[in-house]
């Protein structure tokens, strides 16, 4: 082949020409961060008249939006506690002792982390509705009591159905740390005659003691990002977050400004907090954790073997059994509230969503495209961007890295402002197209996409490639035969990962979208305004289906656990 | 019970054909066909909407029509939206916030079109410059749960509603979202003034954002009064079984006329023509009365015998041009006093 043998010639050309291609792929990262990012930054600032500070002055003053903040602030609080107090045990439970029935929890902790928090947050105002909540329903015919037991329209209703979707983040951090850590100090101790919990408190839990604050940060900046939940629970009950504000400052006639100048202090604060989570997690300069070798044994956890099981369960019961259980009742009767009787029973919601309502179609083949092209994109991108890092490939790799990182501190709804400033005027417009929204998901799902891809060329070693390069194949031949077979299965779970991540986003599309660019979550949100249980149920499920089958495909093609935890 | 239903069919096939000849020598056909397709914003009950672009496909096999529905308030946030980015996508619009159209007429964004027969519509249905026509008209009511409010202790006024019995009972539908609402808060603001809305505040109605949404609140029993609603979805709710009262508060009831009309820039101006023309023809105008529960401008349509007829009613009107100029201040002062 001419080709290979030009390269072999010439080395030094065929560097050329991937550095071409890495100089190409950081272009386009800073391109996707910097525009919005400058724009937003730059219309919450200027007016008519010139610069101003005005626009800050307005969101600052005004007592609504000082609420909106404060009700932020509180609901984040609390989801990053009350995840904690869920996450953190199970993860012990399951990581360190000899618990029942782990790879079931497992599982189920995974179903809680892949299931899009707004349709959870649906399923819950059926479930706990003050009046009309099954549950309550109930607790009232049991107790002949007239009052709710919950109602879901509520600061702490609201706070319980973010947790129970936002806890995962936390599990996953702790378990993997868990993983890490040899036994030798914990029997130790065990044998100098402590008992279980002391262990636990004495020994385990220090040395896990970053990746619980870490994860409490993790969660809280989940929290702070939602839209769909805060939207579904918090403006029935009369009060806004900072998302569900920004988006309502997009109602006619629109204040893109203060939408702007509302949403750098999320901005400011997600990026505070992540710089906490990093310095944190950069401490770990414990010899226990982090070695090779060392033995991990489960703690036997005697008579309280089933009472933890059931507890677990509850949780995951709250997370999963519950709302899974009244969206297929949802979907499949005439009305959601009245009993499960043969009269009740109905396609008719299924024939609704799928043949009679045309939306839904064409929303359906849009996440679709959307997931497929972004997913694969952004798969690409992570993947050059962590190769180029990880092996210095050029100047400022670690910059590279930091910018693939960087919009894990934007929430959706801050990008989506960002970017609908950006792309409604020249030189870029994309908005009323399909490309704004692929623009956004690339963005929003990078850092998840890089960190999978650091992962896995991490585990590639660079000894491999040397003697590729040695018997003289130019780097890109050397990527293609012999890092990407290694790489293949880590490249595909990125793939996953960000296709699972985009068919459920809505807080950036809930603002770049247009009729004509509906994406299913959008849908569902437009249902959920009129009222429309049943189809949104339908298209529920639908969503969680495709959820899953990319999950169990992934797991069957790989053989891996989705969470990467260590067993 | 086959037999009804193959007479039904019948019945839909004839009405359909009578409509398909009584426009198929439109002017704007040929033209629409080349178009192939009519884009259609509107605030009509999606299930409505939906019926309305099927009779319309029935009629004209290779003209397709993109139902895209949301609330009121949302289509113009759309339509200015899409606008200001330069994006012209809108073919025909229909809201049921009629300050809109004094907005988008001002704003030299309508087509100066009459749909044919529309010089027949009842007074209150027609602009006098021409621009946009009342496709349907509603009234706002008040609905509740027979199931587990008694009729006897029912609120039968608007200010009933203030009695703080009613505390965590209630269900709003949201101004910033409905321009059924909208109108609706307008005519209590004139009727009873702002601080009617302060008190009702005061019982903690649970807020959803559509005038749609209600009724199905109200059925399921989540709240058992809705505040206001759109009485053709109440109606609409009722017919198909679900546990819902509708009353007409002896005050008056805003009435909502939801005007429809052509964009200047429409893409696909014949189609709209042909479109909009169909909407007005008495078989989508009967319709609309039969099934949706909806009062029309059109002096032939005929009402269902259990609905009460607009001319029996004490409607409460509201000024177009009033609404438009205190659209602001409605959706401001109901964040005020309502939080959301």
């Amino acid at each position: 082949m001419p080709d290979t043998l030009a390269r072999r010639a010439w080395p030094a050309m065929a560097m050329e020409r991937s550095v071409a291609v890495w100089i190409l792929a950081a272009v386009t990262l800073i391109v996707l961060m910097a525009l919005p990012l400058g724009w937003l930054g730059w219309v919450s600032v200027s007016s008519e008249g010139g610069p101003t500070l005005a626009h800050y002055g307005a969101v600052f003053r005004d007592a609504q939006l000082q609420k909106a903040l404060w009700n932020t602030v509180v609901m984040a609080f609390w989801v990053g506690l009350a995840s904690l107090a869920v996450g953190a045990p199970l993860a012990w439970l399951t990581a360190r002792t000899d618990l029942p029935g782990k790879g079931l929890m497992r599982g189920l902790i995974m179903a809680s982390f892949v299931t899009p928090p707004f349709l959870g947050a649906f399923a819950w105002v059926m479930l706990a509705g003050p009046n009309a909540g099954l549950l309550n329903k109930i607790y009232r015919s049991v107790t002949g009591s007239a009052d709710p037991l919950f109602n879901i329209f509520t600061m702490p209703g609201l706070v319980f159905v973010v947790t129970i979707y936002t806890f995962p983040y936390v599990y996953i951090m702790i378990v993997n740390t868990l993983g890490l850590i040899a036994s030798d100090l914990e029997e130790a101790a065990s044998v100098l005659g402590a008992g279980r919990l002391l262990v636990a408190a004495t020994v385990t839990l220090p040395l896990v003691a970053p990746a619980i604050l870490s994860g409490f940060i993790l969660a809280v900046l989940q929290a702070l990002a939602l839209f769909g939940s805060p939207a579904m629970l918090a403006l029935p009950a009369g009060f806004h977050t900072i998302t569900t504000q920004i988006w309502a400052f997009f109602h006619y006639p629109p204040k893109v400004e203060m939408a702007a100048a509302f949403s750098i202090p999320l901005l400011l604060a997600t990026a505070l907090l992540l710089q906490l989570q990093k310095r944190l997690l950069g401490r770990r300069g414990y010899a226990s954790v982090g070695g090779k070798g060392g033995q991990r044994r489960n703690i036997p956890l005697g008579v309280w073997r089933y009472p933890a099981l059931v507890g677990g369960l509850a949780v995951l019961a709250c997370a999963i059994f519950l709302p899974y259980g009244i969206l297929a009742k949802a979907a499949f009767t005439r009305a959601w509230a009245q009993p499960l009787t043969w009269d009740n029973l109905t396609a008719g919601n299924l024939a609704f969503t799928f043949f009679e309502y045309s939306a839904t179609r064409s929303a359906i083949l849009n996440t679709l495209q959307l997931g497929v092209l972004t997913a694969t994109v952004g798969a690409g991108l992570a993947a050059l961007l962590a190769y180029v890092a990880n092996r210095r490939l050029i100047l400022g790799h670690q910059v590279l890295a930091f910018l693939a990182l960087a919009p894990i501190v934007i929430p959706g709804v801050v990008l989506a402002v960002g970017l609908f400033i950006a792309y409604t005027r020249p030189p870029f417009l994309l908005y009323g197209t399909l490309w704004i929204l692929f623009v956004a998901y690339v963005t929003k799902e990078m850092p998840v996409g890089y960190s999978q891809a650091d992962a896995t060329f991490k585990g590639v070693h660079a000894e491999l490639e040397d003697a590729g390069r040695i018997l003289g194949a130019g780097r890109l031949r050397v990527l293609r035969e012999i890092t990407a077979p290694l790489a293949r299965s880590g490249i595909i779970a990125t793939w996953c990962f960000i296709f699972i991540g985009v068919i459920r986003e809505l807080s950036a599309s809930i603002i770049l979208f247009t009729p004509g660019t509906r994406v299913m979550s959008v849908v569902i949100f437009d249902l959920k305004e009129e009222g429309q249980f049943g189809a949104i149920a339908v298209l529920g499920l639908f969503m969680l289906v495709m959820t899953f089958g990319t999950v169990i495909l992934m797991q069957r093609v790989l053989g891996r656990d989705f969470m990467g935890v260590r067993q | 019970m086959t037999r009804v239903i193959c007479m039904i069919g019948v019945a839909v096939l004839m009405l359909v054909a009578s409509a398909a000849q009584a426009v198929a020598q439109s002017p704007h056909l040929e033209g629409a066909r080349k178009e192939g397709k009519v884009v259609w914003y509107t605030s009509l009950a999606l299930g409505s909407a939906e019926k309305v672009a099927r009779m319309f496909e029935t009629a004209y096999p290779d003209i397709k029509v993109e139902v895209h529905r949301t609330g009121s308030q949302r289509v113009l946030q759309r339509l200015m939206q899409e606008l200001q980015a330069n994006i012209k996508n809108a073919d025909v619009v229909h809201t049921s916030d009629a300050g809109h159209f004094v907005l988008l007429k001002d704003k030299k964004l309508l087509m100066k079109y009459t749909p044919a027969g529309a010089d027949r519509l009842l007074a209150g249905f027609k602009d006098k410059d021409g621009y946009h026509y009342g496709l349907r008209a509603t009234v706002s009511v008040i609905a509740y749960n027979p199931k587990i409010v008694p009729a006897a202790e029912a609120p039968k006024t608007w200010k009933d509603l203030l009695d703080p019995k009613w505390r965590g009972k209630l269900v709003t539908a949201h101004p910033g979202y409905s321009g059924v609402i909208a109108t609706h808060v307008l005519a209590l603001v004139n009727l009873h003034g702002w601080d009617y809305f302060k008190q009702l505040a005061a019982n903690k109605p649970m807020i959803v954002q559509s005038a749609v949404d209600p009724p199905g609140v109200v059925a399921s029993g989540e709240r058992p009064v809705a505040a206001n609603t759109a009485d053709y979805n109440a109606y609409a709710t009722k017919k198909k079984g679900n546990p819902i009262e509708i009353v007409m508060p002896r005050e008056g009831v805003p009435l909502i006329v939801s005007p429809t009309a052509i964009t200047a820039f429409a893409p696909h101006p014949n189609a709209a023509k042909l479109f909009t023309d169909f909407t007005f023809s008495r078989e989508v105008q009967q319709t609309l009365a039969d099934s949706e529960g909806l009062y029309t401008g059109h002096p032939e349509v005929k009402y269902p015998a259990d609905r009460p007829k607009l001319s029996e009613l004490k409607l409460l009107q509201v000024d177009p041009s009033e609404l438009e100029q205190r659209n602001e201040e409605i959706k401001k002062r109901f964040v005020e006093f309502f939080g959301a």
